[in-house]
């Protein structure tokens, strides 16, 4: 049988009270203009060419800004030049301001973060003694005591006492939680506040490397490196440069003889090539990474890499635990099914008196049910009189009323079916065989069987059968359907027997389950996935899961798991809600889509640019140059103005789509590449023609350029 | 028939003659590519050669193995040229000179077959079919060892190895380009083209006076000229020579020859990666390119307009009338959509748009459906590349065939899209910049830039056809172009054998429906567009200046 942690349902409130989770869907962060002119001094800051030299093609901008800016000087009754170097140092900036919003985004969380990373004063345990050290010199291996009302000074695990524990620091989240030694709620984080009790606690971890260091590094973008996939295209892009330095480069001697050498100065090449190289991806890449991890940061998940987040896209197997993340924590009553000669309201009659007395979660959805389904009110232990109630206990496994009802005594029970069977037995009643077989059907099912019985002035006898199920949640259905039509399977993972097991995957919708999982079991599906070429996702919270989460390519621990767990894990979840490693699936799809959106849209941009800019240029050389002229530009100076200034125009219109990222819905491949294709594969060709034109009319409009 | 309509004709008999050897002929180069027998002929060849053919190589042993015989194929045609004069058989021409020796070599080793030399009065017998007409032969079967290696790249699995070069290319000869020539020589022969041994014939004009008339293996070379889209004319008139190219009929079989390995290769690369619809996929990339390249070709053609063009039913100036404006256009777009570079017409002569078009087939990288092997190859980088714009518009990190395109891969793909268009436009740059150059040229204005600007983009995307009207004979031209083809053949290499050794390491990633589908038509469209879009983008400004700008003031 198992010996997995069953995972906790997520506290009341927690993050199913989240709107953007309530929606079901990847949504965007917000996006306020304001956030522009805020990071306006991280942009300029952000010129330093050692910064800059980081993205190809932005420094390729910058050197043709100094190019430009020196040539203008040199020449400065040139209103044109000015123009220009002015445009591309906005381009510049403009490029800057995109990472500088997204990183800005981080920052506001990461001084909250920092509040809760006050000096604390550690109490450190000296074989019996306590003493008063800062909390920065403590080392692995400490122990250390913490009261109500102490600041927890550093990771560790509690290995002694139990404490309830104020984790908002973290996880933003008010109702306190249980840690405790032993088991799985063993770990506790620096920063956190004990509410009650007293523990002690074993450091785990070195001070400037606690959990909380580490969040600050990853939500300010200090820890950021690139990730495989952002490292190749920015080879693409590099190369793409490249080819459009070579394009411009040679096009001078190419423009001599041609006879428009005056045409192609060295302001207006610095502008074709600055059109011409991807400026917008190159542009906002970085930032598009930055708000890929904002957003799993706004679900309270903590990605520990870029990496994991790009692993997440690619993810083909998602591992889900039964309890907590398909169905609900408990069991409920799904059904009454009466024996032969009892009415199915009798029997909800009978289940819900004797079910009175039982306040277990299992006993109070018997008492809804009879509601809901038999519209029979839920009567009180006081109302009736002459009851006397038979609580339910582990040992006897029953509950029930004896009732004294017009002088005839009616006793009611109801319970684990061997209990049931013993208490008929006993008062010489006997089992009638359809209730056994009805046992043997819910058993089928994958449901948990419990009899109803009566002894009145009749005798004893089973009156019915109460359905217990595991409840699916609500929609998942629906959710493990859309990931099939994205070509994720899912596997749900369970301690229940194998036909327990089938039933609920059935029901649910999961493709394959592994049922008696033992964490062994795990590791050994997750090895045989990724034998496969499969990218596997899981969550987990035991140390018994840490060896699994550590193999799989998207391991999110829960907060409320042990410290092995979240280290062996490449994400930690905040909020302790497995079925959210759907939505981390969603969110690194999302940061892809977006990343390979704005490269197609940036490239197709070049179509146009070249309509603007080559009649501009050669017009005067070959007149019949001027036919390409399809945008009917005013001038030749107004023409590369107003390339230019779109250039760098969309690179600020398109931030909040960096950050906010593109819409994304659960599809097949095919679907969605051709609406992404619509949109940006021919939005990019077609806008730049409307966009180019626009700024040309409202150019012309200044005297002396029209 | 109108002559349109004739050329309509002639293309769709064209595609339905290539359509009937497609499935026969890319099946029959898969197995020979997949087989572990070997023929006695080719025992002997190894044992000749001292290879072993049952070795495995990795990428870089198989690179040597390329580089290693093209360099001795480079040595040993410059060799046999520099001593034309004193070896027998040679009709008593001279040797050739160090400039153009380096030149011819490079040029029919890199599968270019740029010709700066008159055919018919430089080279004999020795050196035709003895150097160059084996050239044409081998450097078009390590054209297709290179194409297959990457292949072998994704069809297998946690191994870096791509096969056996020596094996590879000795199939590729014996099996393969042997057999097609023998038949497409009788072939040629039945429809008048010569074959013979026989010397120089002084042979009376109609109007006076007398002209040489050289015979030679005329028929063998020209097939294999045309099947292993090598190009080098028997003659300096190439295929539009009448013993070369005598008819409509042989005209439009030469067209069948150039274009029917490359277009059966995607159905051998569908067959090794195992599955025939990723084939399909890229046939239709090839094939939809080919055929809008054609029409757009024979438009601009038959539709030039005034008295003169009307009289002859279009731009007749520089084409044969035998094979009228339809052929000669089938012949440009197919000779130099594929490396081939064999000529029925003198692209100079074609209009602005027309020679824009031969140059664009020509920059696009020659992929559609491009030289033997170098045109399947090319197309797979171009997929690698649209595959991983796109393959991140379906939320995924990109993969092609199961195989992931990661840092590495974009990397040796980035740099092959990279090498053709520097060679191109610096050799054109430095060529316009200096006085020498730019002293071939015999136009002035966007016609003579498009003498130089074809000459380098031909050379270095090892098309070897000649735009005409530049005086190609200089030491400048012999050794820059001939570095260019070198460079252009043999870098790119390089890259698709480091990128092959890097997929054929790489376990497969199984198909789900996320994955991005590139055997449907969606994927066709957008491989043909960014392919456009990319080369359009690097070469609009050279292509504005020569051809557009000539082109549109018509």
């Amino acid at each position: 049988m198992s010996t997995i942690t069953p995972t906790r349902p997520p506290q009341s409130g927690a993050p199913s009270a989240r709107p953007a989770e309530a929606a079901g869907r990847v949504g965007g962060g917000l996006f306020d203009p304001k956030q522009l002119v805020k990071s306006f001094p991280d942009a300029m800051k952000k010129l330093d060419p050692r910064v800059m030299v980081k993205s190809p093609v932005m420094f390729v901008v910058l050197i043709g800004s100094l190019v430009t800016t020196v040539l203008a000087v040199k020449n400065p009754g040139d209103w044109f030049g000015w123009a220009i170097t002015v445009w591309l140092w906005l381009t510049t900036i403009f490029a800057n301001l995109a990472e500088a919003v997204a990183e800005g985004r981080g920052k506001a969380q990461a001084d909250t973060l920092r509040k809760a990373k006050t000096d604390t004063v550690a109490r450190r345990l000296i074989g019996k003694n306590e003493e008063r050290v800062p909390g920065t010199e403590l080392r692995i291996g400490d122990l250390v005591v913490c009261e109500a009302g102490d600041i927890i000074p550093g990771d560790g695990d509690v290995v002694e006492g139990v404490a309830s524990v104020d984790e908002s620091a973290i996880t933003g989240e008010s109702a306190p939680v249980i840690r405790e030694s032993g088991g799985d709620r063993c770990a506790v984080t620096g920063g956190t506040k004990v509410l009650s009790d007293r523990i002690v606690v074993k450091i785990t971890t070195k001070p400037g490397e606690t959990f909380i260091d580490r969040m600050i590094n990853l939500v300010e973008g200090a820890a950021r490196q690139k990730t495989p996939n952002e490292i190749a295209l920015n080879i693409l892009l590099a190369s793409l440069t490249i080819v459009f330095l070579l394009a411009v480069v040679t096009l001078k001697p190419f423009a001599i003889y041609a006879g428009a050498d005056k045409q192609t100065s060295m302001i207006v090449l610095t502008a074709l090539l600055v059109c011409l190289i991807p400026t917008t991806i190159g542009a906002l890449l970085s930032a598009i990474g930055i708000a890929g991890m904002d957003r799993l940061v706004q679900r309270n998940v903590l990605a520990m890499s870029g990496r994991a987040v790009e692993a997440a896209g690619d993810v083909s197997t998602l591992l889900l635990d039964k309890t907590g993340t398909i169905t609900l924590g408990n069991r409920q009553a799904s059904e009454f099914a009466p024996v032969a000669g009892t009415t199915e309201a009798e029997l909800a009659d009978a289940a819900q008196l004797s079910s009175l007395a039982d306040e277990t979660p299992e006993g109070r959805s018997i008492v809804v049910l009879a509601k809901e389904k038999y519209g029979l009110r839920e009567r009180h232990q006081g109302e009736l009189a002459h009851a006397e109630w038979v609580e339910f206990t582990a040992q006897t496994r029953m509950s029930g009323v004896d009732l004294v009802e017009d002088g005839v005594e009616r006793k009611v029970r109801k319970g684990a079916t061997g209990s049931v069977v013993a208490w008929v037995k006993e008062r010489g009643g006997s089992v009638s065989e359809d209730a056994q077989a009805l046992t043997d059907r819910i058993s089928q099912a994958g449901g948990t069987p419990l009899l109803v019985a009566l002894e009145d002035d009749k005798g004893a006898r089973v009156l019915g059968v109460i359905h217990l199920k595991d409840v699916v949640k609500e929609g998942m259905r629906e959710r493990f359907d859309e990931l099939r039509r994205m070509g994720i399977k899912t596997v749900m993972i369970t301690g229940d027997n194998p036909l327990t097991a089938k039933a609920i995957a059935e029901e649910a919708g999961v493709d394959d389950f592994l049922a008696e999982a033992t964490p062994e079991d795990k590791m050994a599906l997750i090895k045989r996935e990724q034998a496969g070429g499969k990218l596997v996702a899981m969550t987990g919270d035991g140390t018994n899961d840490a060896p699994a989460l550590a193999q799989a390519d998207v391991g999110v621990a829960m907060n409320t798991g042990t410290s092995a767990a979240k280290e062996a894990g490449n994400m930690v979840d905040l909020d302790s809600n497995p079925t959210k490693l759907i939505e981390i699936v969603e969110i690194g799809k999302q940061l892809l889509i977006t990343r390979g959106a704005l490269t197609t849209f940036s490239i197709a941009n070049d179509v146009a640019k070249y309509f603007a800019i080559i009649p501009a240029m050669f017009a005067v050389a070959y007149p019949s140059l001027d036919k390409l002229n399809i945008m009917g530009l005013a001038s030749p100076e107004s023409a590369i103005l107003s390339a230019v200034i779109f250039n760098a125009l969309i690179i600020i219109a398109l931030v909040p789509l960096a950050l906010k990222g593109v819409r994304y819905r659960p599809s097949s491949a095919d679907s969605m590449l051709r609406r992404n294709l619509g949109i940006y594969g021919l939005g990019g060709l077609v806008a730049p023609f409307i966009g180019i034109k626009i700024i040309d009319l409202l150019l012309s409009l200044i005297p002396g350029i029209g | 028939m109108s002559p349109v309509l004739a050329g309509v004709l002639q293309l769709l008999a064209l595609i339905a003659a290539l359509a009937l050897s497609y499935r026969p002929l890319g099946d029959y180069m898969a197995r020979v590519y997949s087989s572990d027998k070997h023929l006695r002929v080719e025992k002997w060849i190894y044992k000749g050669i001292g290879a072993n053919p049952g070795v495995e190589m990795r990428w870089p042993a198989y690179l040597r193995g390329v580089l290693a015989f093209s360099a001795a194929s480079v040595l040993f045609l410059y060799l046999l040229q520099r001593l034309q004069g004193s070896l027998p058989g040679s009709l008593g021409f001279v040797s050739i000179d160090p400039d153009q020796a380096f030149n011819t070599a490079a040029s029919f080793v890199a599968n270019t077959n740029w010709q700066s030399y008159y055919g018919e009065q430089a080279m004999g017998h020795v050196v035709q079919t003895g150097g160059l007409a084996v050239q044409n032969f081998v450097s078009a079967a390590v054209g297709i060892a290179v194409a297959v290696a990457l292949v072998r790249g994704f069809a297998r699995s946690r191994t870096g190895e791509l096969g056996n070069f020596w094996a590879d290319l000795v199939r590729g000869t014996v099996r393969i380009l042997l057999p097609i020539a023998v038949i497409g020589a009788l072939v040629l022969v039945a429809c008048g083209a010569i074959q013979n041994f026989a010397g120089i014939h002084e042979v009376g004009q109609f109007m006076g006076g007398s002209q040489q008339w050289n015979g030679g293996a005329v028929a063998s070379q020209e097939v294999i000229k045309e099947l292993g889209t090598n190009g080098g004319g028997y003659f300096n008139a190439n295929s539009a020579h009448p013993f070369e190219n005598p008819n409509p009929l042989s005209n439009l079989f030469e067209v069948y020859l150039i274009l029917v390995i490359p277009f059966a290769l995607t159905r051998t690369f569908g067959r090794m990666v195992g599955s025939l619809k990723q084939g399909y996929a890229i046939l239709g990339t090839m094939a939809t390119i080919w055929v809008v390249f054609t029409g757009l070709m024979m438009w601009t053609e038959f539709a030039h307009n005034g008295p003169a063009f009307d009289l002859a039913g279009g731009a007749m100036e520089g084409k044969e009338t035998r094979f009228g404006i339809g052929g000669s256009s089938i012949f440009a777009v197919a000779t130099t959509l594929t490396s081939t570079g064999a000529v029925n017409s003198f692209h100079s002569s074609y209009t602005g748009f027309g020679g824009g078009i031969t140059m664009l087939g020509m920059q696009l990288g020659e992929i559609a459906p491009g030289g033997v092997g170098s045109g399947l190859y090319g197309m797979l980088i171009m997929a690698i590349i649209a595959v991983f714009i796109a393959g991140l518009m379906v939320g995924r990190t990109p993969e092609y065939l199961g195989k992931k395109i990661g840092t590495r891969e974009i990397k040796f793909a980035a740099c092959y899209i990279l090498i053709t268009p520097a060679l191109v436009l610096c050799f054109t740059a430095v060529a316009m910049a200096l006085d020498t150059p730019s002293n071939s040229m015999t136009n002035s204005g966007a016609h003579g830039f498009s003498e130089i600007l074809y000459a380098y983009t031909s050379g270095a995307n090892n098309n070897g056809s000649a735009f005409a009207g530049l005086n190609a004979d200089t030491q400048w031209f012999n050794s820059t172009i001939g570095i260019a083809m070198l460079l252009g053949r043999f870098l790119p290499m390089v890259f698709v054998l480091a990128l092959a050794g890097s997929l054929a390491e790489q376990k497969p990633v199984p198909e789900t429906a996320g994955t991005l589908r590139t055997e449907k038509p969606l994927f066709t469209g957008l491989l043909v567009g960014t392919i456009m879009i990319i080369t359009g983008l690097t070469y609009f400004p050279a292509l504005a200046l020569g051809p557009l700008a000539e082109g549109l003031a018509a």
